[in-house]
């Protein structure tokens, strides 16, 4: 796992970064492109930085961008809360804090010589991003890899493009549906459960990869295991409410994991019978 | 005939069903194609056909006066389409529109009423599997319909 950037540098203390550019991915859904070309930046698909915005405040934000180009600090922010709304208006040259990278990410290394199935709602397409660049870059260590993206409605599909070559470079395993469309729509409309129907898993050589909302995370994670799927090659990216990132606060406790440094990406298996409890 | 048999044994739908069964109700069934737009059923009308999908999406929409026509869901190869034709008063609930050239088979409902109601090991095969597939649609509109990715 990687350590925080700018290395014996205090862990409590953002370092400022500049803004390369900022792009709107839909009405509520930008990128950050953050400059760290000085000292580069390591990071493990499925980890995620402290962001922070100065004087507002501090959020924990996935890394989305390519952990093989170093040089900027990909993140993909939805404008919903007190930092991130105000975030959205950043621009070339602001500076934000960053801290990290925090977390266990995904286990890519596991997936080795198995079929890959990454399963992304909504956007959690954005800390898969990074999983996904990994498998295109290094596609013959792995058997079949696919790709299942659901969104709200074709509005809010993010990376459409990107989406589109990926689709070409995984031999046609991309799938992609949203919840709700209009007539112009041609694509798949239906949840992304829905889209297992178009996957044959191979259930002693498989591992699902999948991220978004924890309902959306717990439906397919049955679907898969209705498929005979076990739950130990099933990985989720679980969400708390992260605040020091370190294991300090316990902001993130979800039982005896701390999240932000056991997770945020948990086997499945090890905490299905956590999913349904109201209490958690 | 005996093609039509091929197809029907060769649809995911229908994987595993006997030889005998298969015999009776490929005399209800018929390989159709339809244009991308074209209509496979229209809400309001008979619910006459039962289709099993072999190639091609189909969006299943409703209109909303003044919101305009929304799709609920779309169905592709290997999915059913229609569960009306089994249930009084056989209507159509949705409109089925072709949205890519579609091929599929189109089974008489009242052809294949008149079969399970004579072979009731046919139609409990049958209506096992329609239930299972109207199971699993269910579970996905409940998740529909809860909306996870709006904002909080």
């Amino acid at each position: 796992m990687s350590e925080p950037f700018a290395a014996g540098a205090d862990p409590w203390l953002p370092q400022p970064v500049r803004v390369l550019r900022r792009t709107q991915e839909t009405a509520d859904t930008f990128t950050l492109w953050l400059d760290v070309a000085n000292g580069g930046f390591s990071f493990a698909p499925g980890q995620f930085n402290m962001l922070y915005l100065f004087g507002v405040g501090e959020v924990p934000i996935s890394i989305s961008g390519d952990p093989n180009q170093t040089h900027a600090l990909v993140h993909t922010i939805r404008a919903v809360g007190s930092v991130t709304t105000p975030m959205q208006r950043l621009k070339r040259g602001d500076t934000v804090g960053v801290r990290g990278p925090y977390g266990a990410g995904w286990p890519v290394d596991q997936a080795f010589g198995k079929d890959v199935i990454v399963i992304a709602g909504g956007l959690g397409i954005a800390p898969l991003r990074p999983v996904v660049y990994e498998l295109v870059r290094q596609r013959g260590r792995f058997r079949n890899v696919t790709l299942l993206y659901g969104a709200r409605s074709p509005a809010d599909l993010v990376y459409r493009k990107e989406v589109a070559r990926w689709e070409k470079k995984l031999d046609g395993r991309v799938h992609v549906t949203v919840d709700h469309a209009e007539a112009d729509w041609v694509g798949p409309v239906g949840v992304v459960p829905a889209l297992l129907d178009k996957v044959s898993i191979d259930t002693a050589a498989t591992v699902a990869m999948i991220c978004g909302p924890e309902v959306m995370m717990r439906f397919t994670a049955r679907a898969l295991a209705n498929r005979g799927l076990p739950g130990d090659r099933m990985f989720v990216s679980m969400e708390r409410n992260m605040k020091c990132a370190l294991r300090f606060c316990g902001h993130c406790q979800y039982r005896e994991s701390f999240l932000c440094r056991d997770g945020p990406v948990l086997r499945f298996d090890r905490i299905s019978s956590l999913l349904d409890r109201r209490e958690l | 005939m005996e093609n039509l048999e091929r197809l029907l044994h060769e649809h995911e739908f229908l994987k595993g069903f006997s030889e005998a069964h298969v015999a009776l109700i490929v005399a209800c069934a018929k390989n159709l194609r339809f244009e991308a737009g074209e209509f496979l059923m229209r809400e309001g009308g008979d619910a006459n056909t039962f289709f099993l999908l072999r190639v091609g999406r189909v969006a299943l929409e409703v209109h909303v006066p003044g919101r305009g026509t929304l799709q609920m869901e779309s169905v592709g190869p290997g999915d059913v389409l229609g569960l009306s034709w089994l249930v009084p008063p056989y209507r159509v609930n949705l409109d089925a529109r072709a949205v890519e050239p579609v091929v599929a088979l189109a089974f008489d409902g009242a052809c294949l009423r008149g079969k399970i109601s004579k072979d009731h090991d046919l139609g409990y095969e049958l209506v096992l599997r329609l239930y299972e597939k109207t199971v699993q649609r269910l579970d996905h509109v409940r998740l529909q319909r809860l909306d996870v990715y709006q904002a909080p």
